[in-house]
């Protein structure tokens, strides 16, 4: 098990090494999603009779932190929709993809989502699944991005990540929290400690978080505005990142936790509004778009609000019904994605106002792209009617308020079957503009995969009790009843029935009625400066004002100036430390006397720093430096550090080199500063070293304790065979210190040569 | 400084001065020493070099960029310091072998360690100092 999660990431490693890009040698990745999805295949079995398999591997026991792996029927569900709508889209991609010498790369991004996902969904550890979780989000940005010679892509990919990256950081709070409380991080343990943590008193706040993380991952509203965005990514990334996995995390996360943390009205009155509100709001926007793919951003938003809707009402029916519109979405959505990329390979364009007739040129696509969207308005004998059914079913047995969400859904699923016409006929019907006349074919490998997918969606639509099992596990995981009958296709003439048929005429008379146009995106642009969108992106350019300004005012480039503020802010932190320190009298006996040494390198030390202050030749001020220096390396001398002195010469002697190397090369002798600068710099310096000397008189006053230096002492040569304590400290006691010491000179080296060595253009500096 | 004395006797003190700063790395482990004040004894003779001889001269008598003595060192020191884990011992433990070796003593993991640091210290400072030198 813990192969296969971890093959993904294996494999992009292995993608980007061999370049596997010509001719059918590009179709061999799809090779691990393939093997993966018959490999979590013949674990169905056991999962669809509602066993649970885990799979323990130790990572870092002390922190709680172990790779468990845990294939339950939620899992399951999302493992097969991960690794089979993958299959098919790295098939898809490798069609789809122009740029050959890029695929292996695009490839390696692909494959590390695809782990990054399943881990996800696979860990039973709450550690673990943040980190998959994380590493969902900087996948999806490389995927997202990865036309990164366009502007529009890089942002919308910039955008993806601080909205997705920000809810995780929220999730990562949450988990602590509920691990702390809980006293655990397993998921299992979590879910039998689920009455503690509903009663603790923190239990609003791990709402808030984990809110924040799956909202912002499922794009609910107001953190929606990055999925329309993220449509600048290819179209096989879409069609993945979209109908079956990276939207569908957050839903993951809401579905596991909801035996853990739900059952409280807040939790469900939360999801159900949030929920709700993205799913009118989304399903009504989707009709003022004429981009393609932004026809079916919102329609994906609104999906997501559904099923956040239905994980909210929370009783077995709604789940019964979550888990089967995930899947259901997930089969007409992914077609509806990968014949909008066959569109717009074939006649590079995506606006609904202008495509017409493409039946002619492309049959296969246009038959798939009908059956999804049959399936997406819930027509009989497609999947979707199955599951309009059961979400009509959930809604209607709400209780008091039944009849309000049954509403709010009718008038949502009319919108978004009206947004399945619009993406799976209108491109399809009428006549052909003589410009796409001369269009050449689309190859099998890419209308292959959206036709497989309509072949499910009708093959579940047909007989709906092939889905049973896995569904049903998917409801007892959640925590609803498992004993569930299997799914039909025919329940009498009932008022769900009658829901149906409305929804399906709603949808049609709509589209008949309305036709995209232009004018009506510019009316909803009207509305975008109020939109949470524009607001983030505010907050964004402040923040980036202020870090410029304070940037600005901080590292204006005077070393002086860095010097200054350093040491008063140094100074303000130990005064503030100090005050209640300070001994009313120092008891000089204690110390050594004075010698005459001592005496003699004193006087040399301060002259020579009279001269350095009063000196007007730069020859002279180095030469008054390093005597300083090499002042202080006698003393070393004198009390009993030979080794510090050794270092300290050495150093002394390269400063005063270095100086001379530069000395040459500079202006002559400028005066820059005038009086009061000078006063200013003398007070500040007085006052630090003073304070500095207090703190060396104090740390005298405390009582010595040598247990450490002893030990070091005695063991020096018992244990590293070495008399040099000193040395011995540094190489072996210490040792891990010094090796990451030289690192950190290595990186000042590198970082003095490429400042230097590096020119940049004026036209590369901002 | 184009002094001819100084030219002469950086020649003759050019190996002298890489030998202490050998010598200096050798006798850490047992007095005043060790691999970080050996390297800057060994790049200060380089540089005495280059004062002499100008830093062409150098350079072309050094033949490989000092940058390289950097990531040798490094390794070395990583290298010392991993070695024990094979063995299932902890890091950074003190491998020894059981015979001294004449001249040098005592032979173990941590005489390794002091020779990267040696070399990272060596190749730091000549690096900065020549990327310095050029700039200016």
């Amino acid at each position: 098990m813990l192969i296969a999660v971890l093959s993904g990431i294996l494999f992009a490693l292995l993608f980007l090494f061999f370049r596997l890009q010509n001719g059918w040698l590009r179709f061999i990745p799809a090779f691990l999603p393939l093997s993966l999805l018959i490999y979590f295949s013949t674990w169905l079995p056991e999962v669809a009779a509602g066993k649970e398999i885990l799979f323990k591997y130790t990572w870092i026991p002390a922190m709680g932190v172990n790779l468990d792996f845990k294939l339950d029927g939620l899992a399951m569900l999302f493992s097969l929709m991960i690794t089979g709508i993958g299959t098919l889209v790295y098939i898809y991609a490798a069609a789809y993809l122009s740029d050959r010498s890029q695929i292996h790369k695009f490839f390696s991004c692909l494959s590390l989502f695809m782990a990054a996902m399943l881990g996800l969904v696979l860990s039973d550890n709450l550690l673990v699944l943040f980190i998959f979780w994380e590493l969902t989000s900087i996948s999806s940005f490389f995927l997202i991005g990865w036309n990164t010679k366009e502007e529009a892509s890089r942002k919308s990919a910039v955008l993806a990540l601080a909205i997705t990256g920000g809810g995780g950081f929220l999730l990562l709070a949450g988990v602590l929290l509920m691990g702390n409380v809980g006293g655990s991080y397993s998921i299992q343990a979590l879910t039998a400690a689920s009455a503690t943590l509903k009663q603790h008193g923190s239990y609003v706040l791990m709402l808030c978080f984990v809110f924040a993380g799956a909202f912002t991952k499922s794009a609910m509203f107001p953190f929606h505005f990055w999925l329309p965005g993220a449509m600048k990514a290819p179209t096989p990334v879409s069609a993945y990142l979209h109908s079956a996995t990276m939207v569908k995390a957050g839903i993951y996360l809401l579905f596991r936790l909801s035996p853990v943390l739900g059952g409280e009205p807040l939790w469900n009155y939360t999801l159900m509004i949030v929920g709700g509100f993205t799913l009118l709001y989304a399903a009504f926007q989707s009709l003022f778009r004429t981009d393609l793919k932004g026809v079916l951003a919102y329609s994906t938003i609104a999906a997501l609000g559904l099923i956040v809707l239905l994980i909210g009402i929370g009783t077995t029916e709604s789940f019964l019904a979550a888990a089967v519109f995930i899947l259901v979405h997930a089969l007409y959505k992914a077609a509806l994605f990968l014949c909008t990329g066959i569109i717009d390979h074939a006649v590079h364009s995506r606006d609904l106002t202008k495509l017409s007739g493409l039946r002619k040129i492309m049959m296969p696509v246009a038959i798939a792209a009908g059956i999804a969207a049959l399936s997406s308005a819930g027509i009989p004998f497609t999947f979707g009617f199955i599951g309009k059914d059961l979400i009509y079913e959930a809604t209607m047995q709400t209780g008091m308020l039944a009849i309000q969400l049954t509403g709010l859904v009718l008038i949502a699923n009319v919108l978004l079957s009206y947004a399945g016409y619009v993406a799976g006929f209108r491109p399809f019907t009428g006549a052909l503009p003589e410009a796409y006349a001369d269009t050449t074919k689309p190859e099998f490998l890419l209308w292959g995969p959206p036709v497989l997918l309509a072949v499910l969606s009708l093959l579940f639509g047909f007989f709906p009790a092939l889905s049973s099992p896995l569904v049903n596990a998917v409801v007892a995981n959640a925590g609803g009843n498992p004993a569930l009958p299997d799914l039909k296709l025919w329940h009498g003439f009932n008022l769900i029935l009658l829901l149906s048929g409305v929804t399906v005429l709603g949808g049609v008379v709509l589209y008949l009625l309305r036709k995209p146009a232009d004018s009506q995106v510019q009316f909803m642009d009207r509305f975008e400066s109020f939109s949470t969108r524009s607001f983030f992106l505010r907050l964004a350019e402040g923040i980036k004002q202020i870090s410029h300004y304070f940037t600005h005012k901080l590292q204006n480039g005077y070393l002086r100036n860095y010097m200054i503020t350093i040491i008063s802010f140094l100074l303000i932190l130990l005064c503030w430390k100090l005050v209640k320190l300070i001994p009313h009298s120092i008891d000089f006996s204690a110390m050594t006397p004075v010698s005459m040494y001592d005496v003699v390198i004193l006087v040399m030390m301060v002259s020579a720093i009279f001269v350095l202050i009063f000196t007007s030749s730069r020859l002279t001020s180095i030469i008054s430096l390093s005597i300083v220096g090499y002042s202080i390396c006698l003393l070393f001398v004198f009390y009993g550090a030979p080794d510090l002195a050794m270092t300290q010469f050495t150093i002394d002697t390269l400063t005063a080199v270095l100086f001379m190397l530069i000395l040459l090369k500079l202006p002559p002798f400028l005066t820059l500063t005038n009086k009061a600068i000078k006063i200013r710099d003398a007070i500040i310096s007085t006052i630090f070293g003073g304070v500095i000397s207090m703190i060396a008189f104090l740390v005298l006053q405390e009582p010595t304790h040598k247990t450490i230096s002893r030990f070091y002492a005695d063991n020096a040569y018992s244990l590293a065979k070495g008399k040099n304590v000193v040395n011995v400290i540094l190489v072996d006691f210490r040792g891990s210190d010094t090796l990451i010491e030289i690192t950190v000179l290595t990186i000042a080296a590198l970082g003095v040569y490429s400042m230097l060595k590096l020119k940049i253009s004026s036209s590369e500096k901002e | 400084m184009n002094s001819i004395i100084l030219r002469t006797a950086s020649n003759y003190l050019l190996p002298m001065l890489i030998l202490f700063s050998v010598f200096v790395l050798l006798r850490g482990h047992y007095e005043p020493g060790g691999g970080f004040v050996g390297g800057l004894v060994a790049a200060i003779a380089f540089v005495l070099h280059s004062f002499a001889h100008g830093l062409k001269e150098t350079r072309r008598f050094l033949r490989i960029h000092p940058g390289v003595f950097i990531p040798i060192g490094l390794l070395l020191s990583l290298i010392s310091a991993v070695l024990p884990m094979i063995g299932g011992q902890s890091l950074m433990t003190g491998l020894w072998f059981n015979e001294p070796v004449p001249v040098i003593g005592l032979i173990g993991s941590a005489l390794f360690f002091e020779i990267g640091v040696y070399f990272v210290v060596f190749g730091v400072t000549l690096t900065m100092l020549f990327t310095i030198t050029e700039s200016v």
